[in-house]
């Protein structure tokens, strides 16, 4: 965790992959990938390649945990056991996807309309099927736009993104390798409309400057993410129109 | 169970009639597509759609330790999951019934017709290749097994071979090519009322009495796997095994143009 080991993830002010500090990993999203899901989205996020599927609303089983002046999320996030290009994973869920599966929950209550739905379940499921650093940001971000596609009423569009640092650089949207020896990793998932912060885990070395400088760098890059999943929503009916104008 | 049951007359009315919802033959699959290499970071990788089934098989190899009773021989691990967002009926939780059967009757197909050489996958004592198979199962609307019997040879047949060296497995850099032993395909029947029709969708199979896999290469069946409470006769089961050896030409001949052969 010292910066001398990790100066060589930038040579010349350019990242291992030839990206800027502030720059993003190139990004696809496709809606509506799934048949049956009522929503879904499938992300390319660099090297990652996930998917996400909504269902619901639908009543919430089994009874107990249902609620009476609300719907509840159920999410799990899991990684595909040939995911990484080393061992062969295990699959079944495991600390950190348990966790993930969480603050992933977390996120979408503060944006979708629960109270339009008591005692229902609305389930959000993301399958990472290829994995490289920044999946759980990469899934929320395929995620609210399942949730979008779903027809789910929300409050919000949310994004998500990591920052992070390398020696004396802040550096946006880690990969795997620069996750694996960086000086600190802080994903944050933002509501752009009320422009709050929905998720933010850290570990590593920040100071209050760093932090600072990462927030922004966050946000700048959510205004692109945002444009990229309106355009992911809107796409399928962009078709339809071309259609039927022909 | 309402909606079930309009939806088994409605399956049933159209097969007495001579047709299917999609107004295919008794005989004919639904489009099949294969993308082969979806996900770079697996050795081997394939998804299949077969009309709106669809079916991710990533394939790993790995370094492992052989079975006591083949200790010159690999290994080969087939798991399936069938994925909540692949169907409204599908559950988070340990794999049910369906998907142990599934993965096992995939396995079956793969292992007898040697489509890996288990017996070329020996390192040094105590250390074979192992060869894993996932069968990720992302939308349902019928015939898990032919699809994923494809996925996975179609996976298989694109994989790259790493390399053991100094006690590490190397997966990047100059590879060759993993090589296989054999083709094959399956061929799934329902039997609905009494129509027997080929690659049951997920109505069809919901309607059904029962249910036959059968996997074969050129020359034999690999595999068979009888499914659902109904019952086929003997003629019947024979012809079926005719008919399978003349289609399975043509999904060989898919799967051999998917991978470029």
């Amino acid at each position: 965790m010292s910066g001398g080991e990790n100066q060589e993830l930038i040579i010349n002010g350019k990242r291992l992959d030839g990206r800027m500090p502030d720059e993003l990993r190139p990004i696809k999203i496709e809606a509506n990938v799934l048949h049956n899901a009522d929503g879904s989205a499938y992300i390319e996020w660099g090297n990652n390649k996930i998917i996400a599927g909504v269902y619901g609303p639908k009543e919430a089983l089994p009874k107990h945990i249902s609620d009476p002046e609300r719907a509840i999320i159920k999410c799990r996030y899991q990684m595909a056991p040939f995911s990484s290009l080393e061992e062969h994973g295990r699959s079944g869920p495991n600390r950190r996807s348990i966790e993930i599966s969480k603050v992933t929950k977390e996120v979408f209550e503060n944006v979708v309309m629960l109270d339009h739905f008591p005692g229902s379940e609305i389930d959000i499921f993301v399958e990472v099927l290829q994995g490289d650093g920044g999946t759980r940001t990469a899934g929320i971000t395929a995620a609210a736009v399942a949730l979008a596609t779903s027809g789910i009423p929300m409050r919000d569009l949310p994004f998500a993104v990591s920052a992070g640092k390398v020696g004396d650089t802040i550096i946006l949207d880690l990969n795997k390798i620069e996750d694996n020896s960086s000086d600190a990793d802080m994903p944050v998932a933002v509501s752009p409309r009320t422009n709050t912060v929905l998720l933010l885990q850290m570990d590593g070395e920040l100071t209050r400057q760093d932090i600072n400088t990462a927030f922004s760098m966050v946000q700048k890059a959510g205004t692109y993410i945002s444009k990229l999943q309106r355009e992911a929503i809107k796409a399928p009916y962009e078709k339809i129109k071309d259609k039927y104008n022909k | 169970m309402q909606i079930r049951t309009v939806t088994d007359d409605f399956i049933k009315d159209l097969l007495m009639k001579g047709t299917r919802e999609d107004g295919r033959g008794m005989g004919a699959y639904r489009p099949i597509n294969i993308a082969t290499g979806t996900i770079p970071n697996a050795e081997g990788s394939a998804t299949v759609d077969m009309g709106h089934t669809k079916v991710l098989c990533g394939v790993k190899i790995g370094v492992g330790e052989p079975m006591p009773d083949k200790p010159k021989d690999g290994n080969i691990i087939t798991s399936a999951e069938l994925l909540p967002l692949a169907s409204p009926h599908y559950d988070i939780g340990p794999p049910t019934p369906e998907a142990i059967e599934f993965a096992r009757v995939v396995d079956r197909g793969i292992r007898a017709a040697k489509v890996i050489p288990t017996e070329k996958m020996f390192i040094e004592e105590e250390k074979v290749w192992e060869v894993y198979i996932d069968l990720y199962v992302l939308n349902y609307d019928g015939n898990l097994f032919d699809a994923g019997t494809m996925s996975a040879v179609a996976a298989i047949m694109s994989a790259r071979m790493p390399k053991y060296e100094g006690e590490k497995v190397i997966r990047e850099g100059s590879l060759g090519k993993f090589e296989t032993g054999n083709v094959i395909s399956s061929c799934t029947y329902a039997k609905i009322g009494n129509s027997i029709v080929l690659d049951p969708d997920g109505n069809e199979e919901a309607s059904m009495d029962a249910r036959i896999t059968i996997a074969n290469d050129e020359n034999y069946v690999r595999a068979m796997q009888k499914g659902a409470g109904g019952s086929f006769t003997f003629k019947e089961t024979e012809e079926l095994i005719e008919k399978t050896f003349e289609k399975s030409k043509e999904l060989r001949g898919i799967l051999k143009k998917a991978v470029g052969e």
